[in-house]
């Protein structure tokens, strides 16, 4: 089976018929390809979705403020909800088994300025556990502690891009900037994974905030972490009475959906992880029909191409050709076309998807890949389909009396 | 070399069954040209295929070189016919993505014979047909006399007992069959058996011993004396 004579033979044969040998390779060369773009594609969706979710923590409520659309116990509808202090004290006094952490949030838009540089960017005042819920890394400083909330300092954290847009390659930690007409020392630079948008923020005390905006207490959002080993389920119930909590509170109506809202990320997460791999299965179910579709394709392939040489099979039997001979050739051949422009089609595939890198990102596809194994399977699987595509009419030629095959002009 | 024994063979052909071969009995020694002839339909070219064993008998006996050739699968009657028997057909049955030389090395490739070998012995008897000059053309670079000389040269590459002739000089003017007439009767010199199929007198008369084929059954077997083709020529 092995013997040099033989794949010389075969040599010839494939040298000889460049057009049936470069259709059937390119029809296996394809499937593979579309196989492994498509498969990678997938992947790189499932990436994306991950990368959605990757850079804030996911044990994390936010409790938003809303306008009620519903009139309940005596009020009015399209009244404006307001958290102040006191909401965050009762929280942390009535769930004490499910919080991790709490901070308050108070999201402003200010113009920011250090000697002449000066841009707009995000202001929150926030407490010291904002910090685990948007998962800043400090890369110098400190961040917001404990001191700074009891102390009202005049304390900022900025963004790393807020360092580079006012100081440039300088250290701003220790100068003073302008935030909002009050000057407040810089105590910290973080950098965070989502993006420069999250980059371009400054945190200050929330009790700072507060006594410049006129010693008020409210606040605009609350950011609750809860324990992650209360797991999936316990976080439904958490928020649950929550949002129970905080309706009666609030005197909204339970079936207000305007008047507060609570953002869970896990459950997002959850969610949005559940369509990913509904899109990777869909993904998945074309590329094996790809895959089909190849295996159609060599098949139909193998049985023109026996058809087409039933009179050179005739003279070889008439020469001596065993009919093991006829069908050893036929399919070492189209096993041997099968494999090798399997593989070009296989390396062109992944060389495609890591081409392509960064470039689909607009189209939710990030570091589109395929794992090696999966893709050398699906190339065998082709293979061994194809092989047996060619054996079926090999075996049929093989049968066929040499003189019957003699007669077919 | 070659005994048989009433030899039966009939085609289906839907209801009907066509009788084709009925009961036939010659036998052909070593170094003998023997023509064999008949109107189409006469059964002549089914005798050969069987023969030949393309085809299998109905039954009767069939003996070649001493070998009872009987109850074959493809294997073995791949065997015999590559170690026994040369064929030469009359659409010469070239294969055409292969060169002149390959074609006549091919029955030496189903021999297991190594490569060099080979390609010496096809141009050997490439050299003997005389187209030494042309081992390197593919078929339809060839005429039609030199394809069916290539043809004749593939068939003596695997130096078998028996060349089976069907209508070799069918697809040829008269002057090339003459040609290559002189070719089969020259390597009949040299002691191989041959036997032709034909429907010409000329070329029968070519032989040394004619049988007549008539509806399936031998009307005549005679010896003639041979009309050497190298005077036409």
């Amino acid at each position: 089976m092995f013997s040099r004579d033989i794949w010389k033979e075969i040599f010839e044969t494939i040298q000889k018929n460049k057009l049936r040998t470069f259709l059937s390779g390119f029809t296996v060369a394809l499937g593979i390809l579309i196989f492994v773009v498509l498969f990678g594609f997938g992947n790189g969706l499932i990436n994306t979705f991950n990368e959605f979710f990757s850079n804030d923590a996911t044990n994390v409520f936010m409790v938003f403020r809303g306008r009620t659309t519903m009139p309940y116990k005596g009020y009015k509808a399209n009244r404006t909800v307001e958290f102040d202090n006191s909401d965050l004290e009762d929280v942390e006094k009535n769930f004490p088994l499910f919080l991790e952490y709490l901070s308050p949030r108070i999201t402003r838009q200010d113009t920011v300025s250090y000697k002449n540089e000066s841009n707009s960017y995000s202001n929150w005042g926030v407490g010291p556990a904002h910090q685990y819920a948007e998962m800043n890394i400090i890369m110098k400083g400190r961040y917001i502690n404990v001191m700074d909330i009891k102390n009202k300092t005049k304390n900022a954290v900025i963004g790393r891009l807020v360092e580079q847009d006012l100081f440039g390659s300088k250290n701003a930690v220790g100068k003073y900037i302008d935030v909002g007409g009050s000057s407040f020392k810089v105590i910290g630079v973080f950098q965070d994974d989502g993006g420069d948008n999250e980059e371009r923020n400054i945190f200050v005390p929330y009790t700072t905030m507060q006594l410049i905006e006129k010693n008020t207490d409210k606040i605009d959002a609350m950011v609750i972490g809860f324990k992650p080993e209360i797991g999936y389920a316990g976080a439904m119930a958490f928020e649950k009475s929550l949002d129970k909590f905080i309706r009666e509170k609030k005197y909204i109506h339970p079936q207000d959906r305007n008047g507060i809202f609570i953002r869970n990320v896990a459950d997002q997460l959850r969610q949005n992880q559940q369509f990913a791999r509904v899109l990777q299965i869909i993904v998945g179910f074309v590329a094996f029909g790809t895959i089909i579709a190849g295996i159609i394709g060599i098949s139909n392939i193998m049985v023109f191409v026996v058809k087409e040489r039933t009179k050179e099979l005739g003279i070889r039997k008439a020469l001596g050709a065993t009919p093991k001979s006829v069908i050893g050739t036929i399919l070492l051949e189209s096993v041997f076309i099968t494999t090798v422009s399997g593989f070009i089609g296989m390396l062109l595939g992944v060389g495609i998807l890591s081409s392509m890198g960064e470039r689909l990102e607009d189209f939710f596809i990030t570091n589109p890949y395929i794992d090696m194994p999966m893709a050398i399977i699906a190339t065998v699987v082709l293979i061994i389909f194809g092989g047996i595509a060619g054996y079926v009419p090999a075996r049929r030629a093989a049968r066929i009396k040499p003189i019957v095959a003699l007669r077919d002009e | 070399m070659i005994e048989i024994n009433n030899l039966h063979k009939s085609y289906k052909m839907g209801a009907n069954s066509l009788h084709v071969l009925k009961g036939l009995n010659f036998s052909i020694k070593e170094g003998e040209l023997v023509a064999i002839m008949g109107s189409s339909g006469s059964g002549k070219s089914t005798l050969l295929n069987i023969l030949g064993m393309l085809d299998e008998a109905d039954s009767g006996e069939y003996t070649l070189d001493g070998v009872p050739i009987k109850n074959l699968n493809e294997t073995k009657a791949a065997k015999y016919r590559n170690k026994f028997l040369g064929f030469i057909f009359q659409s010469f049955n070239l294969i055409n993505y292969k060169s002149a030389m390959e074609n006549v090395a091919l029955p030496l490739y189903y021999q297991k014979v190594p490569r060099k070998q080979r390609e010496e012995k096809a141009i050997k008897y490439l050299s003997q047909v005389g187209l030494k000059e042309w081992a390197h053309h593919l078929p339809n670079e060839l005429s039609g006399g030199q394809k069916q000389r290539v043809a004749i040269a593939r068939a003596m590459a695997a130096e078998p007992k028996v060349l089976l002739a069907d209508e070799p000089t069918g697809a040829l003017d008269s002057k090339t069959s003459y040609e290559v007439m002189d070719l089969i009767q020259k390597i009949n010199d040299d002691g191989n058996t041959i036997l032709v199929v034909t429907h010409e007198e000329d070329i029968a008369h070519m032989c040394k011993r004619i049988v007549h084929l008539k509806d399936g059954v031998i009307v005549e077997d005679k010896k003639v004396d041979q009309v050497r083709a190298s005077q036409y020529v």
